[in-house]
């Protein structure tokens, strides 16, 4: 009897919790909201197997070499994806299983290998120029929201910042990265850096307009009256609070830089050799877009499917991060 | 008044950009055993190199607006220069951009009014993927099987000889010329755009006063293009701004692939041989044509929108 009634008891909360909505947290919230977009759910994935080849593609053409991209065979020139390298091919130079996946070309490299290496460094050229490009928005943003109306000299550094951002903008982009590009000297470094500095302008508009939102923010004033270093309300405060915006440019801004890297690649300018990036063995199979197809089509429809999948993770990510959206 | 003290500190910008980067124009042949050391510091005095940077800059302003600035490379005035090739350039600006703004509107509005329909998910996939193949892959594939299967020209502004022809077939000669072209530089802004107008449709659909006007009664094409449609054109206003230094910088890979001698390549050709004042004029004279977007399209805006008072 005792224990029919204290059930009872027990069951009576759980009924009246059932009306009320469950408890998510914000980070529950957003994985409910971005997986019901099944395109970028696919992007997401695409994106999560193309880091794993990138780190594989590093490590297995340069530190435990499995896949060697560099190995000329001048007698395998152009044998087309799936085939076995010829008999006079020395069985160190032979490709791993006995097969070019991909095929070969005009020197008789390995094309998988080529790409396999490529994929680390097209990512990284994208993460890097995104980084760098991230790192200058946030500070001058930054800057320009929190400290706007303090004064220098004649004009407050809000204008001083803005007004050489607007100046920035004025510049076609892609035609002062070529000429940037065109004018150092050819690196790979030299390609990242100038990606990145040429287009910070669209993160520090951002970051200065929720800067601005957010200096008025209760709890800014509360860490203010707490008392605590400029910096620390800053950094820890109000730049993750900043972010969601700044989160989607920068997925997107990882595809814009791969497609310019191939683009630059395309005019001559791209990521000079040895290293193998998607855009240059792109650029350089189009010469042989009659002879040799597989050089063309591979990377191509690599890029096409990466970039395809960071726009939608970002786009996905957009919609997500909204706050328009939310508990509906 | 801020546009001016912009202009100088873009002027500025594009001068010092070019000089503060390493590459000369006097090393542009270093390999020629012709070239003596005299030779190359007679260039370098011809071309003020050895002068400070602001003095440099102040000939380059100087020459800039008498008129008499002239090409490294061939030593022809830089001004008619581009004005020819800007001649070039603009059919296929004109027509790409009536392409786009033509082509998008509709895509997109169709797609926001039957939001989530086959044709609404079919065109938002497209143009992501649209917007995310190289341009230059797609034209190659476009050129490989589109234009040989159709005999469309894909090569230059006009056929070569073909200065004798009637006037007529001169006409129809550049218009086929035009055609691939004008086409594979447009979609990528078609993507773009439709993209941007079905979300502003889609805002301005779940608006209340376009549920008032269902609720008056009115018909639904009323209600859509008439209440709806205006007021999600407005931002629309503002893109006119960014158009026109799409002029410049837009068409260098599409100008370089269909061999097009428009101001792109222009500005392709100048970078490969260092030609300073026609890179450096034509990077100014994108940052003017910017800002005069801009200003044309805060006017048009006011005009446009009447919560909007110019002072």
């Amino acid at each position: 009897m005792k224990t029919v009634i204290s059930a009872q008891v027990a069951t009576k909360p759980s009924v009246r919790a059932d009306d009320l909505p469950e408890h998510e947290t914000p980070w529950q919230e957003f994985v409910r909201i971005y997986q019901k977009d099944r395109l970028a759910l696919a992007g997401f994935f695409v994106l999560l197997a193309l880091l794993v080849i990138a780190v594989a593609g590093k490590a297995l053409t340069e530190w435990w070499v499995l896949f060697d991209p560099e190995v000329v065979r001048l007698p395998d020139k152009f044998f087309p994806p799936l085939s076995s390298p010829s008999p006079d091919i020395a069985a160190s130079d032979r490709p791993l299983g006995g097969l070019y996946l991909f095929g070969t070309d005009e020197l008789g490299r390995d094309v998988f290998a080529r790409m396999f290496q490529g994929s680390f460094v097209s990512l990284s050229v994208g993460f890097v120029a995104v980084g760098i490009s991230l790192l200058v928005g946030i500070v001058l943003g930054g800057f320009a929201g929190y400290y706007g109306q303090v004064k220098l000299g004649v004009m407050t550094v809000d204008t001083l910042i803005m007004r050489f951002t607007d100046a920035m903008m004025c510049f076609p982009t892609f035609f002062l990265i070529l000429t940037a590009v065109a004018l150092l000297p050819p690196s790979i470094y030299t390609i990242m850096f100038i990606i990145g500095l040429t287009s910070w302008m669209g993160t520090t508009r951002f970051v200065r307009a929720e800067f601005l939102a957010l200096r008025e923010q209760d709890y800014v004033t509360a860490a203010k009256a707490l008392g605590l270093p400029e910096a620390r309300i800053i950094f820890r405060h109000m730049v993750p609070n900043a972010l969601a915006p700044v989160f989607v440019s920068a997925t997107i801004g990882v595809a814009t830089a791969i497609l310019t890297e191939s683009a630059l690649s395309f005019l001559g300018f791209g990521v000079p050799p040895p290293y193998a990036t998607w855009g240059n063995i792109l650029s350089d199979g189009k010469g042989f877009i009659f002879d040799a197809p597989w050089l063309f089509f591979i990377p191509g429809l690599a890029i096409f499917i990466v970039v395809l999948a960071f726009n939608l993770v970002g786009e996905g990510l957009r919609e997500a991060l909204n706050p328009k959206l939310r508990r509906r | 008044m801020q546009r001016v003290i912009l202009l100088v500190i873009v002027s500025f910008m594009a001068h010092s950009i070019i000089h503060l980067a390493p590459g000369e124009p006097s090393e542009v042949d270093p390999m020629n055993p012709r070239m003596k050391p005299e030779d190359i510091a007679k260039i370098r005095a011809a071309f003020h190199l050895d002068d400070p940077l602001y003095l440099q800059y102040g000939y380059w302003i100087r020459d800039l607006f008498t008129g008499e600035l002239k090409s490294f490379k061939d030593s022809q005035p830089v001004l008619p220069k581009i004005w020819d090739r800007f001649l070039n350039s603009l059919p296929l600006f004109v027509v790409a951009t009536l392409l786009v703004w033509t082509w998008a509107f509709p895509t997109g509005i169709y797609g926001a009014v039957h939001r989530g329909g086959m044709y609404d998910r079919f065109t938002i996939f497209l143009a992501y993927a649209l917007i995310s193949i190289p341009g230059f892959f797609l034209s190659y594939l476009v050129i490989l099987w589109v234009a040989g299967w159709l005999g469309v020209p894909v090569i230059s502004i006009k056929t070569f000889g073909m200065d004798q022809a009637q006037p007529v077939f001169k006409m129809m000669d550049r218009v086929w010329h035009l055609v691939i072209p004008s086409l594979m530089s447009a979609l990528g802004g078609v993507a773009i755009l439709s993209r941007y107008v079905r979300s502003q449709m889609l805002e301005v659909l779940g608006q209340d006063y376009v549920r008032t006007a269902r609720a008056k009664g009115l018909e639904e094409d009323t209600v859509i293009y008439r209440h709806a449609l205006g007021n999600a054109l407005l931002p629309f206003v503002t893109m006119f701004g960014f158009l026109l230094p799409g002029l410049i910088g837009g068409s260098v890979i599409f100008e370089q692939i269909f061999a097009w001698p428009g101001l792109g390549r222009l500005g392709y050709e100048a970078i490969l041989s260092r030609d300073f004042p026609v890179i450096m004029t034509l990077n100014f004279m994108a940052a003017v044509l910017t800002l005069a977007g801009t200003f044309l399209s805060d006017i048009l805006y006011a005009v446009v929108d009447p919560r909007i008072r110019l002072q």
